[in-house]
């Protein structure tokens, strides 16, 4: 059976699934309830099956052990510990390695003897590791066909057949055995299936259950009457276990036709479920896969429509025809309409990078010797989906940072009158027309004078200079490269590369961070991002000969002044605005723009903000406000200070876009 | 036979080669958008069919003086390490087969041009063809506005 065509929904699939086992885990971890138990344990047993479908044996090894391993929890043999999750979570991360390089082209044939060493360790408590074969899981189905069986006076043999690993044919090796068997009993389950013993899709060994009235040892001896066959393992499976297994399996028709029938059944069934379960495995909402090509190409095209809309409305103004004006209105409804739903198609909830953060954080403050809950609010906030893609870097550092160094051990937690256990809270939410993150926890807070006195010692000011920061702009120093208050470098922090990364990456995507800090009570870093990065409305300027726009969410108002009004303040030029000093900047000397000023008299300023700061940009002419696309200017040149990208008029002429943030 | 299309174009009267597979189009001078605090031999940016595209002026990129545009000046656009870049020359003059035998290292001093650009010279009779090596001509990094 040729599979490949099934490869990416299988590892969509599969990753879908590892998420809601990191989530489910987590869940029991804190609270041992048996439902969520039901509902990991089916997770696995899709992986199981999905992988053995797919024909990637190692993973469907692995997540056999697995179940394993939460069927002794199930039974209640063992107790959800925080030993045994984490056994889970290195299955779960191993699993995750074996998706990522098929999902990479490999062939996931990752070994991982350690995991298994662990997996068997963690089940040898009780017994040798026939134990663990021995717990086989029946469905009802299975389990009803045996209990008839013992009915009737016969035995239910778990046999493990080892062929020998330098034999060739291994399908007519099998087909042989399976023929022997049949002699003294009926087959009635194996593992894996038998299309995939047929296709020796199996190591050396497989496994079968078998009903016989014959002794262990006459199975025995017919399996080793063969060639190439090494000794079984035969071991009896008593009616009262699987009776147990009857309860955990969901729902199946209870059968009462004679066993071959049921073994014909049986045998078909082995093949069928796992492909059922692809297609059960999808969520009940409605809901589209789409290949992310074909929405940026929509969105392209939205782009290329709204600047030949544009164009032909300033035709329209300069052609009055009625009916043009009329269906030109049609148009523009339509066109934002479509704008708006296409924008909508773009946005992807925050989930989708929150939900790696509990387990993240809960690993790392185990690793920590710290005790810390993570709450998260508005994980439903969405956001640009290349915004997305961006934005889970930067939080990472940032909860790292917070685990690593803003909260304290339980132990000083408690000396200084504060719960052991330490909070994060991770908040999204609009405001306006943007996104905020917030990452708030309650630990020891940045100390000012530590940072006023490693400006000083790494010389980024001078002594005078350091000791005379605020304690805000003090704090802000962190986002400084190369600045680090840690001590020692450890894997998580502190080589000061992160906190300026961090600022460098969240700007790069149009947004901004803040950070608000006090000592022993904690510290809250605030992110904000624009909605959307595609079309925007902007001010279009003019400067001598040259046009730009700049953006209209950082513009607070336009206003004119005359030359005589402008002042110089320690060397920095200003203007009055209503009872506040605001600088100036002249963007025709930020620009090198060549030329003469359209007008010497007169000078439009436009006053953009940034947070709680405002400046003026100086320009030669107001033209009009417009939406723009925002284009790349491409990889050679993305680089250029104070330019936050080009547009493309619907004359053909190119814009360059102010990048207003970068002047202040 | 090594055989390998080449675009030849001129500079100064020299003539100079681009193998084909790097060349995306030849378009006549579009509009250019200045660029503030690029490096001096990019011209700017311009609209190729709704995508901006850097442009960069060859003779500035060598250290030659700037030249005058005529109707012969064009733009080749040029792909390399999966980047465009338009390069503007004075004229295309064609596409000519060659073989790998017939290149030759750049000699040490060529034009004053420094050799890093250069890829090698092809002899074709009396002809003397100065193939770039495009990836170090258009990679911007480590240029100075000079």
């Amino acid at each position: 059976m040729d599979m490949s065509k099934y490869t990416d929904i299988f590892i969509e699939e599969t990753r879908e699934h590892l998420q809601k086992l990191n989530e489910l885990i987590l869940l029991m971890e804190g609270n041992h309830d048996a439902g969520l138990l039901d509902g990991i344990f089916r997770s696995a047993h899709t992986l199981k099956g999905m992988a053995a479908t797919m024909g990637y044996n190692n993973m469907a090894e692995l997540t056999h052990k697995m179940e394993n391993l939460l069927q002794s929890l199930k039974s209640g043999e063992y107790k959800v510990s925080p030993e045994i999750v984490d056994v889970l979570f290195k299955c779960l991360d191993q699993l995750e390695k074996i998706i990522e390089d098929i999902a990479s082209g490999g062939k996931g044939d990752i070994q991982n003897p350690e995991i298994l060493d662990i997996l068997a360790k963690s089940f040898d408590k009780t017994g040798s590791a026939s134990d663990d074969r021995a717990k086989v899981d029946f469905n009802e189905f299975e389990s009803n066909l045996i209990s008839e069986a013992v009915k009737m006076g016969l035995h239910t043999y778990h046999v493990v057949v080892h062929i020998r690993p330098n034999c060739i044919m291994k399908s007519a090796r099998s087909y042989m055995i399976f023929k022997k068997l049949e002699s003294v009993g009926e087959v009635i389950k194996t593992l894996p299936s038998i299309q995939d013993i047929e296709d020796e899709k199996f190591d050396n060994s497989f496994e079968l259950i078998l009903l016989s009235s014959e002794s262990a040892e006459v199975v025995r001896k017919e399996i080793i009457s063969l060639a190439e066959v090494d000794e079984p393992e035969i071991s009896q499976i008593k009616v009262e276990e699987t009776q147990n297994e009857k309860s955990e399996k969901e729902e199946d028709k209870a059968n009462s036709n004679p066993p071959k029938e049921k073994e014909k059944e049986l045998k078909e069934n082995s093949k069928e479920p796992p492909k059922l379960k692809l297609a059960h495995v999808s969520k009940p909402s409605q809901s589209v896969r789409v290949d992310i090509g074909k929405l940026d190409n929509l969105v392209n095209l939205v782009g290329e429509l709204v600047i030949n809309k544009t164009r032909l409305e300033q035709i329209a103004k300069l052609n009055p025809i009625p009916e043009l004006k009329e269906a030109l209105e049609q148009t523009n409804l339509l066109s934002s309409d479509l704008q708006n739903i296409v924008m909508n198609v773009r946005m992807v909830p925050v989930e989708q990078v929150f939900n790696r953060f509990p387990r993240m954080v809960r690993d790392l403050s185990r690793e920590l010797g710290k005790d810390i809950t993570l709450y998260i609010e508005g994980m439903n906030t969405e956001l640009d989906r290349t915004v997305i893609d961006e934005i889970g870097d930067p939080l990472v550092h940032i909860l790292r940072n917070s685990i690593d160094h803003g909260i304290e051990t339980p132990a000083e937690r408690v000396k200084v009158g504060k719960p052991a256990m330490g909070t994060i809270d991770l908040i999204a939410r609009h405001e306006g027309n943007n996104v905020i993150i917030e990452v708030d926890d309650d630990g020891k807070g940045i100390n000012p004078n530590i940072i006023r006195k490693k400006v000083a010692e790494k010389k980024i000011l001078n002594e005078d200079n350091a000791f005379q920061l605020d304690d805000d702009e003090a704090i802000n120093f962190i986002f400084h490269p190369g600045f680090s208050t840690a001590d020692k470098v450890t894997d998580v922090s502190g080589r000061g590369v992160g906190l300026d990364a961090v600022k460098n990456k969240i700007e790069s995507l149009g947004g901004d961070i803040f950070i608000e800090s006090k000592i022993g009570m904690g510290t809250k870093f605030k992110i904000q991002l624009p909605l959307t990065l595609a079309i925007i409305q902007a001010l279009m300027v003019q400067i001598s000969e040259e046009i730009y726009s700049i953006p209209l969410s950082f513009i607070s108002e336009t206003t004119s002044i005359i030359p005589s009004q402008i002042k110089v303040v320690q060397d920095q030029e200003v203007m009055l605005l209503r009872d506040m000093v605001l600088p100036l900047v002249r963007l025709r000397d930020v620009y090198q723009v060549p030329g003469e000023p359209i007008n010497i008299d007169e000078i439009s300023v436009v006053v953009v903000k940034k947070g709680e700061k405002k400046i003026g940009l100086a320009v030669d002419y107001l033209i009009g406000q417009q939406e723009i696309v925002i284009k790349s200017l491409g990889e050679n040149l993305d680089n250029i200070p104070g330019i936050a990208g080009a547009t493309i008029f619907g004359n053909g002429l190119v814009s360059l876009i102010v990048d207003a943030t970068s002047l202040f | 036979m090594n055989e390998f299309q080449t675009v030849v174009f001129l500079l100064e009267n020299k003539e100079y080669g681009i193998e084909i597979q790097k060349v995306q189009e030849i378009i006549r001078l579009l509009k250019i958008t200045r660029v503030p605090h690029a490096p001096h031999f990019v011209s700017g940016v311009v609209n190729l069919r709704g995508n901006v595209l850097p442009v960069m002026d060859l003779r500035l990129r060598f250290g030659f003086p700037p030249g005058p545009v005529t109707d012969d000046t064009r733009i080749i656009i040029t792909k390399s390490e999966n980047k465009l870049m338009g390069l503007i020359v004075d004229n295309v003059v064609e596409v000519i087969g060659m073989d790998n035998s017939w290149l030759e290292p750049p000699p040490v001093v060529t034009e004053n041009i420094k050799t890093e650009f250069l890829q090698g010279v092809a002899r074709i009779d009396q002809r003397l063809i100065i193939m770039l090596n495009l990836k170090k001509v258009n990679n911007l990094e480590f240029a100075s506005s000079l």
